[in-house]
């Protein structure tokens, strides 16, 4: 097979933000989701409504910012408010349309665990916690999931549930009083899982091209079902993948700016 | 409020056990300050932070720290924290207890601190495996009014909060500008109150909603330029990525983790050396 012209985490990138629809109010996550969200906003949703959870509201960044609180977000919003407000005014209030999370496991019922590998109290690996996610998971009408799928992320069962998603499926999120729908799609570096409309299960739903249904099975750690129909999604469009190239070389440009400090006394 | 140099606040107001806050969500971490924790060798301390970023990193892997409570403690965008992962997972250089919450459970933590109420109240989430932790402070209560699941949260009230800000006038007010995190929240909520500050100007030029802490509140400040570096003050200088970046490598191992301390933070005076040994002083 020869080489696609894009990376996975390209395809990846393009198709999350094509999940996004013109003026929605997103929370947004650092890293891919971040990415994701200011793609749609360049090329077909202007005016998708950024929210950064530190506080930074109707943001539109010129470069990715490398944390949550980089200035650059402060000084291109349209408010920055504080924490308390973010959360309880704005998230909590049901505000939020979509909500982008990413996590380092995840089950067949889109559940998350952003905790711990191992044991809580004596972990294999401490990883950096829930920080917004749970309320996220909570509050947002809708959850997008963005990750890369190996059988280590994709497993059978968490070690630790952070932020839920369907809990055991078929009603049981919503039973719970959850106001959120849950995890509408999960998006990986070979394609895109839905949950079944019935028993909330994460199923294949779309593919890539070129990546097969078995390399999804071998990269999932459960018996991975396939959706009614299973669509086969085409290559991101020339125009998609230069704005997002330019959008990552701004980036690096402005990261690698050294920062210079008058000391004055 | 007292004017002070730096070291002398830090003598002067933190001590060995206390509970301590440093707070500032990204933008304005007061490293200055806790840069001078470490010279000082402050022990025993009960750190308090939500992002506990790179400067709690340092605390917790020189020694400083024996509980940590907190909501997200990795390096944005980078990765782990190495200092933090090797105190839970390899108890080095010593064990750290962990209380830990959600963000918005810990914004709600400070705000029920400067409110005076014993807890904050939010709806109970759908489930997570945070309220279920063996010692967490989470209960569950009921709505009087409606019968809700709700989640109670205990206040925080730190002994001592210290945040970083842009300015301070000639009377002592400080002025807070750009992502204001729960700083505020958690300077209300202390039980004695740090500042160090970018510079002193005669004025404020402070819209009238804007976060300003005056002065009657505030135990001591300092004016130490550059005191957020490498987060960032807005209207001053930018956040050092590239630092964020860098202290991935730095902090990997706990032998190249001491030898950059030792050069950068105990072998310096203060915070204006610092910046010239790691050449962003202009």
């Amino acid at each position: 097979m020869s080489a696609p012209g894009y990376s996975p985490d390209e395809i990846m990138t393009v198709t999350a933000a094509r999940q996004l629809v013109n003026g929605a109010v997103c929370f947004v996550g650092i890293g891919l989701p971040s990415a994701a969200c200011n793609l749609a906003r360049t090329t077909h949703a202007p005016d998708l409504v950024l929210i950064y959870e530190s506080g930074t509201v109707g943001t539109r960044p010129r470069v990715l910012p490398l944390s949550i609180g980089d200035g650059e977000l402060a000084e291109t919003a349209t408010c920055v408010v504080p924490l308390p407000e973010i959360f309880a005014h704005y998230l909590q209030r049901g505000r939020v349309d979509v909500g982008f999370l990413g996590a380092a496991q995840i089950d067949r019922f889109g559940n998350l665990n952003s905790t711990v590998i191992g044991e809580y109290a004596v972990p294999k690996v401490r990883l950096p916690g829930a920080g917004g996610a749970p309320e996220i998971a909570t509050y947002a009408r809708e959850v997008l999931v963005v990750m890369k799928q190996t059988p280590r992320s994709f497993v059978p069962r968490l070690d630790f549930l952070t932020s839920c998603g369907y809990l055991s499926g078929s009603g049981a999120r919503a039973a719970s009083g959850s106001p959120g729908a849950g995890p509408r799609a999960v998006i990986t570096d070979l394609g895109v899982l839905r949950p079944n409309p019935e028993t909330e299960e994460l199923e294949l739903a779309a593919l890539y091209p070129g990546i097969s249904v078995a390399a999804v099975r071998a990269a999932t750690g459960w018996p991975l079902k396939l959706a009614a129909h299973v669509e086969s999604l085409p290559a991101p469009e020339p125009a998609d993948l230069a704005a997002l190239r330019e959008l990552e070389a701004r980036t690096r440009e402005a990261h690698a700016r050294p920062i210079r400090i008058s000391v004055r006394n | 409020m007292q004017l002070l140099p730096l070291n002398e606040a830090i003598a002067a107001h933190v001590r060995d056990g206390d509970s301590v806050a440093l707070e500032g969500f990204t933008h304005l971490i007061p490293f200055a300050a806790g840069h001078e924790l470490i010279r000082q060798r402050r022990r025993a301390l009960h750190l308090i932070r939500m992002t506990p970023d790179l400067i709690y990193d340092q605390l917790i892997g020189m020694g400083c720290a024996v509980r940590l409570t907190f909501s997200w403690g990795g390096n944005p965008g980078v990765g782990s924290l190495h200092r933090l992962r090797d105190a839970v997972e390899r108890q080095w250089p010593q064990p750290l207890a962990l209380t830990e919450f959600t963000h918005a459970q810990l914004a709600l933590a400070y705000s029920a601190g400067a409110s005076g109420m014993s807890c904050g109240l939010m709806p109970r989430h759908a489930e997570t495996g945070l309220e279920h932790l063996p010692g967490t402070p989470l209960r569950m209560v009921r709505c009087p009014y409606t019968d809700a699941p709700l989640t109670a949260v205990p206040a925080i009230n730190p002994d001592v909060t210290i945040l970083h800000a842009q300015q301070i006038d000639a009377e002592g007010n400080v002025l807070i500008r750009g992502i204001v995190g729960a700083a505020r929240e958690a300077a209300l909520a202390a039980r004695r109150v740090l500042v160090t500050v970018e510079e002193r100007v005669e004025r404020l030029q402070a819209d009238l909603n804007a976060v300003v802490l005056p002065s009657w509140l505030i135990s001591a400040a300092s004016v130490v330029p550059g005191g957020a570096y490498p987060s960032y003050a807005q209207g001053y200088y930018a956040r050092d990525n590239r630092f964020y970046l860098a202290w991935d490598e730095i902090a990997r191992e706990r032998a190249g983790f001491t030898a950059w301390m030792e050069r950068h933070v105990l072998g310096v005076p203060d915070h204006a050396a610092l910046l010239r040994t790691l050449g962003v002083a202009a």
